[in-house]
């Protein structure tokens, strides 16, 4: 389905969203940010925190199995892969549609309550899956060895249109162009910028305003005559089907799936990473996101030698000093950071980080501008 | 509709919670185009057969009938959806959304239906509906762009009326509608519910304000106990001595 029109604010809005996303290699470079592993973490986890702030954030609806569904993306992905061909496009689709049946399942019998009755259903059928994963699925899912490439898969179409197998293992690819390193990181960042678009339309149109209007007060909504349950089963699918997309771009930049993608600490980190950016706004999942895997990789990777480099400006015993202060916070303690930040942002900003930006603007900005216009009345 | 114009008929409904009777025997017909008001003193059961018509409680025995079709044991997306709209006592808005978003929800209740998918269409190209909103948020007098949570209990009763009238109910259930007004707010709600029923629509008023009351209905009928112990137009109510006891106080 097509949009009819596209409003000039929509486009301007997507236009920077996809500048900023598609200029990361540049921007991040300073900060240590700009190498293609990472940057494709960014986008396909932004990607994941887009599609369930369509959830939580539009809902309400607090899932804990979320992981599920990118497990389930990944091993679609990885199955055709193995069976098909290794263009990415086949594996996108049948990860978005395998994630989305599945969330459907599990949405039919979870939305049946709500509140913690249903964040606690969707822990379940997330660990149910996990655990099955490992045992009786492990025909699928190739227990913890996780789901690999092998010279002998058969990749049907591939066999059909190439006259000779490669040797060795092969790449995944898009139309000839191999997934791994930049052009990975930009088919990622341009299903990241769709996924956003889309996002966009769904929050400003009436069906995201019923979805809304679901999360203000759910009663009144039945009694305005909608019926709010397949409102709610639609949000949980869509939401699922953006997990299976993220999931099978992780296939695409690295072609295996294990079972630890399905854990709950999977989807316990996009509620982090909701939260952490703003929840039910547009781009503040993106951002949390983007904060948490750059915490994961950039912070983890520091070490007592680091940090002695990084403040040899201070005199010996300061530097330490310092330096026994911080390395509890870094390297293999970088959730330590990641918790007081996350502490530091609930208690001072529930809004997330979008609401810390609304405050400077507010502060800054619009006193600027009022005393501008003050000076000017005078 | 039956032949004798009546839209709405609670016939024979009765509801108990536990051992308490909160309506006997309830036989209750409205005519098309008229305000029916349902008086009595607190815990007569008035709201609980509001909540019968509605669909919040299902009675132990009896029906609600509404223009010919049976309403028992619909849900309340069904029965809102056939043309009963509800303004409740404490009101039921939607707090994180704007003056603007609250009434045109209803609005698109009532065009797109109980479920509709329209994920990639735009709310500006609902030209319609804002229009309609904006005159209806006019009528009442907010501001569209302020947030619902915020507004006083009397702007919040204002929000939740035009809310249900954005939906041209045929059957307007108000459940002490001017409950928390001032009575310049009370006042100008009277006006707004009588140029209502310049446009035909059949309303239900439980009400405690009695300058409201008289105000507004055609016909009264006083419950107390869960029963209907009086029932006619408001000269009859007033002057019936059952009524001056039980509940206007002698």
């Amino acid at each position: 389905m097509l949009p009819k029109k596209i409003t000039d604010s929509e486009l301007s809005i997507v236009l920077i969203f996809s500048a900023v996303v598609l200029t990361m290699p540049i921007w991040l470079a300073p900060i240590g940010a700009g190498y293609p592993d990472l940057l494709q973490k960014f986008a396909i986890f932004g990607l994941f925190a887009i599609g369930y702030n369509i959830l939580f954030g539009m809902t309400g609806y607090l899932s804990f199995g979320h992981a599920a569904f990118l497990g389930v993306g990944s091993y679609a992905a990885v199955w055709s892969f193995k069976l098909l061909t290794m263009n990415v496009l086949p594996a996108v689709v049948f990860g978005v549609l395998f994630s989305g049946l599945f969330a459907f399942l599990i949405g039919y019998v979870s939305l049946r309550r709500s509140g913690i009755y249903f964040s606690i259903l969707t822990l379940a059928f997330a660990q149910m899956s996990y655990n099955l994963a490992y045992s009786v699925l492990t025909p699928i899912t190739n227990g913890e060895t996780g789901l690999q490439l092998t010279n002998h898969d058969p990749r049907i179409i591939d066999t059909m249109l190439l006259d000779q197998a490669p040797e060795g293992l092969p790449s995944t690819v898009l139309f000839g162009v191999k997934m791994s390193g930049y052009p990975g990181f930009y088919f990622c960042a341009l299903i990241l910028i769709l996924g956003f678009f889309i996002a966009l339309r769904i929050s400003r149109s009436p069906f995201g305003l019923v979805l809304k209007g679901i999360k203000s007060n759910q009663t009144r909504m039945k009694f305005t005559g909608f019926n709010t349950r397949p409102y709610m089963i639609t949000a949980f699918v869509i939401s699922g089907m953006y997990a299976g997309l993220a999931g099978s771009l992780m296939a695409v930049t690295d072609p295996l799936a294990g079972a630890e993608r399905m854990q709950w600490t999977a989807s316990g980190e996009v509620v982090l990473m909701t939260i952490l950016g703003g929840v039910g706004t547009l781009i503040g999942p993106v951002l949390g996101a983007g904060l948490i895997k750059y915490f994961e990789n950039i912070f983890s990777a520091f070490n007592d030698k680091a940090l002695h480099e990084l403040f040899a400006f201070l005199p010996d015993g300061l530097e330490n000093f310092v330096v026994t202060v911080v390395s509890p916070f870094v390297g293999e303690g970088w959730h330590l950071t990641l918790g007081v930040l996350f502490m530091i942002i609930i208690i001072f900003l529930p809004g997330g980080i979008i609401q810390g930006m609304e405050k400077i603007n507010n502060r800054f900005f619009k006193r600027s501008s009022s005393a501008k216009s003050g000076s000017n009345e005078s | 509709m039956s032949l004798d114009n009546t839209v709405l008929h609670i016939a024979d409904v009765h509801k108990s919670f536990g051992g308490l009777h909160a309506l006997s025997d309830i036989d209750l017909s409205v005519k098309e185009g008229t305000t029916h008001a349902i008086i009595g003193p607190n815990g007569a059961g008035k709201s609980t057969l509001l909540n019968v018509c509605i669909g919040r409680l299902i009675p132990d025995r009896g029906a609600v009938i509404f223009d010919g079709e049976e309403l028992t044991g619909k849900s309340p997306h069904e029965i809102n959806q056939a043309g009963v709209a509800r303004v409740f006592q404490t009101p039921e808005i939607f707090t994180e959304l704007n003056v603007l978003d609250n009434v045109i929800v209803p609005i698109l209740s009532k065009r797109d239906g109980s479920y509709r998918f329209n994920p990639m269409k735009s709310l500006k190209q609902r030209r319609g509906a804002y229009d309609e909103a904006m005159h209806l948020i006019e009528d009442v007098g907010l501001n569209p762009k302020d947030m619902s949570g915020s507004l006083s209990r009397g702007d919040k009763r204002r929000l939740e009326l035009a809310m249900c009238l954005s939906q041209h109910p045929r059957l307007l259930l108000l459940d002490e509608p001017t409950a928390g007004m001032s009575r310049h707010d009370t006042n100008s709600t009277i006006d707004l519910l009588k140029k209502i029923k310049e446009r035909g629509m059949t309303k239900v008023v439980i009400e405690h304000d009695m300058h409201v009351v008289f105000s507004l209905a055609d016909r009264i009928s006083v419950l107390a106990e869960g029963r209907i112990i009086a029932d006619g137009t408001p000269e009859e109510v007033k002057n019936s001595a059952v009524v001056q006891e039980a509940y206007l106080g002698g």
